[in-house]
């Protein structure tokens, strides 16, 4: 007691000691907190059973040209179209700076007639219209996203609103000439 | 405040205990009110009913509500039809969150219109944006749990909104969502939230009311409490007040519950979830209407941040910017009512919040108003300018120039000269 009253200037050794040990206290005490949260934090991320669901396959001989289907994969949807001849040229013919995302047709297929893209607008996730026939397809004959007005063309890129990117091509293999696995 | 005494012996027994009693009377009989508040001094404990509301009307649902994926709508459905007043319930705490909003909104406004946010009450402005944060949040989430199409694209759409940060985006949208996109897991989580947030607001609302009885209220004159004649005891002058305001407050909530109960919802969440159609207009409840008009008027790119991240940090921004205007407003005069030039100003936000909420329930290709050429995103973009024009401008430099008329010396002052001029 009577030390740490008359300590004005210089600090004595208890106090020292005593801060020290009050600073270890707080940074053992902060770090094994931050231990303790992260099972919580870590909890809400998708579980194994979630992440069990990584893949599809698809048939695809049953889509005529010029159609596409939507399969679902971890929960999205995945657009697969049988391109025509005219939607692979309008593809490839435009010119890598008129695009928002620029990204050649070639880099987003495997395969001309397929496109494979995940469904979901890279805007705010909705899903763009164009896929069933009679759907408007928008300004560039793609998709349209009735959400905020973002429009894609026949590679899935973004051309107009206010998405930010291409649709995402997701990992898929061509098993057969007529089956695809996704994921 | 001495304290008082107590001729019960029950009540005497507890309160030498816990002094439950002596709170009360502290806080009910002694605790001194300006004796000139007006009706819009109702709002708060309206709020605070509200909310009592909101969490009996909740638990009572949670009694035949499942959360899961595939039984949600449907349980939902089954209280609707089959739970004994079940319907009754349901839209008690439906339109109970429309009225939550209708009082909460018109309690900040006043307190905007009188400066209620200026010193020595800054504190209880912050936890008043807290519980307004907050109460979004809860809203939010309990809007997804009856799983139809709205409240699983409005999940979406919202939760999309974390993607547009740089980098820790994506991770962050997939740990919220407990998946890859919004499904079973997003509304446990979010069930679970929603049970647990509004006792979170019951926590601000006792924070609030005791920086509240700290500060004491502020009244139409901004003028404080100088002598013991400018103020009357809460009980039985305004609990009597409060009690007719809420009777009146009732006739209306009520009336939509049993004559207009879909009037503030979307029909299109009558339809049950469907992950792989958007409905073709999405819009969110009417509460959050001029904050998703912010986001979407900006649809541009500034200093190469992308249109979306600006979107979001200026929506939350709209709401960020409440928390520092006791500093940017820089008038010496509180209330409104002695604010020739600043009267206008606070108007024009009035009205242009409305605008921003029509902006937001509109396409933003549609016209606005129906007015050939004039694009809803563009008034967006203008209201949004003033919105923030309002606070950052506006606030700081009227203040500094405007004259105000002369203020009363006293709320008692002003009261017996009438209210007109006072
Ligand atoms: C701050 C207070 C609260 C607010 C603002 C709020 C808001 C909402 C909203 C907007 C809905 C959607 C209503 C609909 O369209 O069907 C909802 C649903 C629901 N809420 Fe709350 N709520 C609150 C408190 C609570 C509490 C405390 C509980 C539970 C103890 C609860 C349980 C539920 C349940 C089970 C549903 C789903 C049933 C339904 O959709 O009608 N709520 N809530
Ligand atoms: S989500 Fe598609 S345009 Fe906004």
């Amino acid at each position: 007691m009577s030390q740490t009253v008359q300590s004005s200037g210089d600090h004595t050794p208890d106090e020292n000691r005593r801060d020290f040990l009050t600073l270890a206290t707080t940074a053992v005490g902060v770090v094994g907190t931050g231990m303790a949260l992260w099972p919580f934090v870590d909890s809400m991320n998708p579980s194994k059973d979630v992440l069990a669901l990584a893949s599809v396959e698809v048939n695809l001989s049953n889509i005529p040209v010029g159609q596409a289907v939507k399969v679902m994969w971890r929960g999205k949807p995945v657009f697969i179209r049988h391109r025509t001849e005219r939607e692979i040229n309008e593809a490839e013919e435009v010119s890598l700076n008129e695009l928002v995302d620029p990204q050649s047709d070639e880099a987003r297929v495997q395969k001309k007639e397929w496109l494979i893209v995940v469904g979901v607008c890279t805007h705010l996730g909705c899903i763009p219209m164009g896929t069933a026939t009679g759907e408007t397809r928008g300004d560039y004959d793609g998709w349209y996203c009735p959400c905020h007005g973002s429009h894609y063309d026949t590679s899935g890129r973004i051309r107009k609103g206010p998405a930010p990117l291409n649709l995402v091509v997701p990992t898929y293999t061509f098993l057969t000439d007529t089956s695809v696995q996704i994921g | 405040m001495s304290a008082p005494v107590w001729n019960n012996k029950v009540v005497k027994w507890v309160d030498d205990r816990l002094p439950v009693f002596s709170m009360l009377h502290h806080s009910a009989y002694e605790y001194p009110t300006p004796k000139n508040l007006s009706y819009m001094w109702n709002f708060g404990s309206l709020a605070g009913f509200v909310l009592v509301t909101m969490i009996l009307s909740g638990i009572f649902l949670v009694m035949n509500y499942t959360p899961h994926a595939d039984m949600a709508f449907w349980s939902v459905e089954r209280i609707m039809r089959d739970v004994n007043y079940g319907w009754l319930i349901r839209y008690i705490h439906m339109n109970g969150a429309s009225m939550f909003f209708i009082c909460v909104y018109i309690h900040i406004f006043r307190g905007l219109y009188y400066g209620s946010y200026k010193a020595p009450r800054e504190m209880l402005w912050w936890i008043g944006i807290l519980i307004l944060l907050a109460m979004m949040a809860t809203a939010f989430m309990g809007y997804v749990l009856p799983w139809g199409q709205m409240s699983f694209w409005g999940a979406t759409v919202i939760t999309n909104l974390f993607s547009a940060f740089p980098i820790i985006g994506d991770p962050l949208v997939t740990w919220l969502w407990g998946g890859f996109s919004v499904d079973n897991p997003t509304l446990n989580r979010f069930f679970s939230l929603h049970y647990l947030m509004p006792f979170v607001i019951l926590g601000l609302v006792v924070l609030h009311v005791w920086a509240l009885h700290t500060v004491r209220s502020n009244n139409p004159t901004g003028v404080e409490i100088k002598t013991p004649q400018d103020a009357i005891a809460f009980h039985p002058y305004y609990t009597i007040k409060d009690l007719f305001g809420m009777g009146v407050f009732l006739i209306f909530f009520l009336f939509f519950v049993f004559f207009a109960p879909d009037f503030f919802g979307e029909p299109d969440n009558y339809i049950p979830a469907n992950p792989l159609v958007t409905p073709p207009h999405i819009v969110p409840e009417w509460y959050f209407l001029p904050f998703y008009a912010i986001l979407r008027s900006i649809d541009f790119t500034v200093f190469g941040i992308p249109a979306k991240l600006l979107g979001v940090l200026a929506m939350f921004a709209s709401i960020i910017v409440l928390f520092v205007i006791p500093w940017l407003d820089t008038s010496k005069v509180r209330s409104s009512k002695f604010r020739p030039v600043y009267k206008w100003f606070f108007l024009i936000l009035f009205i242009d919040c409305f605008i921003l909420g029509y902006c937001g329930k509109k396409a933003p290709d549609d016209y606005f108003m129906g007015i050939e050429g004039l694009k809803v995103i563009t008034v967006g973009q203008l209201a949004t300018l003033y919105y923030f024009a309002h606070f950052l401008l506006v606030m700081p430099i009227v203040g500094k120039l405007e004259r105000p008329k002369p203020l009363p010396a006293s709320i008692s002052e002003s009261v017996l000269k009438g209210g007109a001029n006072a």
